[in-house]
């Protein structure tokens, strides 16, 4: 017997979508995309059971249904709160979730180092953005903030503790994509911390995906650790026939090397297809890959600075070949004479 | 048509006179310009022995400045790199390891540091992006050179010397 999928019609911001029955505010928003899509920290739509945590996405529902037009008491978590017919939602439009995001980052920060430019996450970072787009200048926070040894999970993953914002993203990937968990959150409130019992090396075959889906530089690869900046590097797509996994990945290039290869990000920066550890660490030659394209990186991105979107930009002088060997002959003249 | 700046002067041709045509007197005018100069104040700098003093906003070579405790400050976060209009700046990040705590004040640092300063135009763009003030046009004019290669200025040139604090505070 197919049940009939029940559509409901939400606004969000004015603009109406209509989406199935037991879609998140959040999903809902997205399917209309652009500006009004709440940022999410925790939140992963690859992982079941995340969200909830960071408050990033506080949203405010001005109507709660056609049945039932109160509004909702206080703002709520747009990416655990499901849609109802002919809700009525305000984001960016309404002062209140601006300014309750705005205290949000702040506290997200309160024990977040500033170490920006050490951390390599910089340039790709989502609290790095959202602190950009609604952080204040100053802190004003007087405490010490929570420090922690910087620990090696492996031989290939980083864990900056001091970083963490506690979003379980990494928890979930161990827990759903993984056959044993031995990492988690230990301790409680603002001891909690990611760890492992007795530091434990994480040694999945796709325990790797931490790395991507860390929201911030708490997790990072040791084989790219302070190798560039991730601006400097040139993301392109490329593929392989890997028996574990789709073999779908982004390569970073800085000339001719591979510096880093990442599973592919869609617009939210979430991971499109998870991808093993062997294709993450291990294969770092051109010649292991079938390239691509270059991949598309939006226009606002530091990364997309001095990028060309062909292989081969076209060179800004022509090439003069007498030219250039005059010069190589001249130098060398000049080195004779010293 | 009236010029626009009102300015123009029109210039006729005339044969010359009897006391321009021996030349003398405009010999002799001219020469006491030449003497009147004898007397005055010189105003050029004799440049090697003296030194015109710099303005106080002059931009010139970069260096690399270091901290209280005499330890570099830069730390290869690439900003200035990036902010570079003139792309003339390239950096190497290296792992501070143990035990060079005193060298370098962030857990990473530049193991290069190169500045192109054939492609540098002292805008001071990578002084202002910089985030750990580690870097500053506060040197004087590069020097010439005959070769390219000897404009490339590496960590040798770039990072000022060590200095003593105590010292410069009794200063």
């Amino acid at each position: 017997m197919a049940e009939e999928i029940q559509k409901f019609q939400v606004s969000i911001d004015g603009i109406s979508v209509e989406v199935d029955a037991g879609t998140t505010i959040l999903n809902a928003a997205r399917q209309i995309g652009g500006d009004i899509v709440p940022p999410a920290m925790c939140y992963y739509s690859k992982l079941e059971g995340s969200g909830g945590k960071c408050r990033t996405c506080l949203v405010k529902v001005t109507k709660g249904s056609e049945k039932d037009p109160r509004p909702m008491p206080k703002l709520v978590a747009s990416c655990r709160t499901t849609v109802m017919d002919g809700m009525e939602v305000q984001n960016i439009t309404s002062p209140d979730v601006v300014d309750a995001r705005k205290s949000v980052v702040e506290m997200l920060l309160i024990n977040h180092p500033l170490d920006c430019p050490v951390c390599d996450q910089a340039g790709e970072c989502k609290l790095q953005d959202l602190g950009y787009e609604h952080g204040s200048e100053n802190t004003r926070y007087d405490f010490p903030r929570r420090t922690f040894e910087r620990i090696d999970i492996g031989d290939k993953i980083q864990l900056h503790m001091n970083r963490c914002i506690l979003c379980y993203r990494c928890v979930y990937v161990a827990n759903q994509l993984t056959d044993t968990r031995e990492h988690g959150i230990l301790y409680r409130g603002d001891h909690a911390e990611i760890s492992t019992y007795i530091e434990n090396a994480l040694d999945n075959d796709y325990i790797g995906n931490v790395i991507d889906v860390c929201p911030v530089g708490a997790l990072t690869d040791k084989t790219f650790r302070f190798k560039n900046r991730v601006w400097f590097t040139k993301p392109v797509n490329a593929h392989r026939d890997c028996p574990s996994c789709s073999g779908k990945v982004t390569l970073w290039y800085k000339g001719a090397d591979v510096l880093r290869v990442t599973a592919r990000k869609d617009e939210y920066d979430e991971v499109e297809e998870f991808i093993c550890n062997t294709c993450r660490f291990d294969k770092k030659e051109t010649s292991d890959w079938t390239l691509e394209d270059p991949t598309k990186i939006s226009q606002e991105s530091v990364i997309a600075s001095n990028h060309y979107t062909q292989f081969q930009p076209p060179a800004v002088i022509a090439e003069n070949t007498p030219l250039k060997e005059a010069n190589w002959e001249q130098l060398a003249r000049t080195e004779k004479l010293k | 048509m009236q010029s626009l700046s009102n300015r123009k002067k029109v210039l006729e041709q005339k044969p010359m006179n009897f006391w321009e045509r021996i030349y003398l007197p405009a010999i002799f005018k001219g020469l006491s310009i030449t003497l009147k100069h004898f007397f005055k104040k010189i105003p050029t700098v004799k440049y090697p022995e003296e030194v015109r003093p710099y303005s106080k906003n002059f931009r010139g070579q970069h260096s690399l400045k270091r901290d209280e405790e005499g330890r570099e400050r830069c730390t290869a976060c690439g900003l200035c790199a990036l902010s570079c209009p003139a792309e003339a700046i390239t950096m190497t990040s290296a792992e501070r390891a143990k035990g060079e705590e005193h060298l370098y004040r962030e857990e990473k640092y530049a193991s290069v540091y190169e500045i192109n300063m054939l492609r540098c135009i002292f805008c001071g763009l990578c002084e202002e992006a910089c985030p750990k003030e580690a870097i500053y046009l506060d040197g004087s004019h590069v020097t010439a050179d005959y070769l390219r290669k000897d404009f490339i200025y590496g960590k040798d040139k770039l990072v000022e010397p060590r200095f003593d604090i105590t010292k410069l505070a009794k200063d």
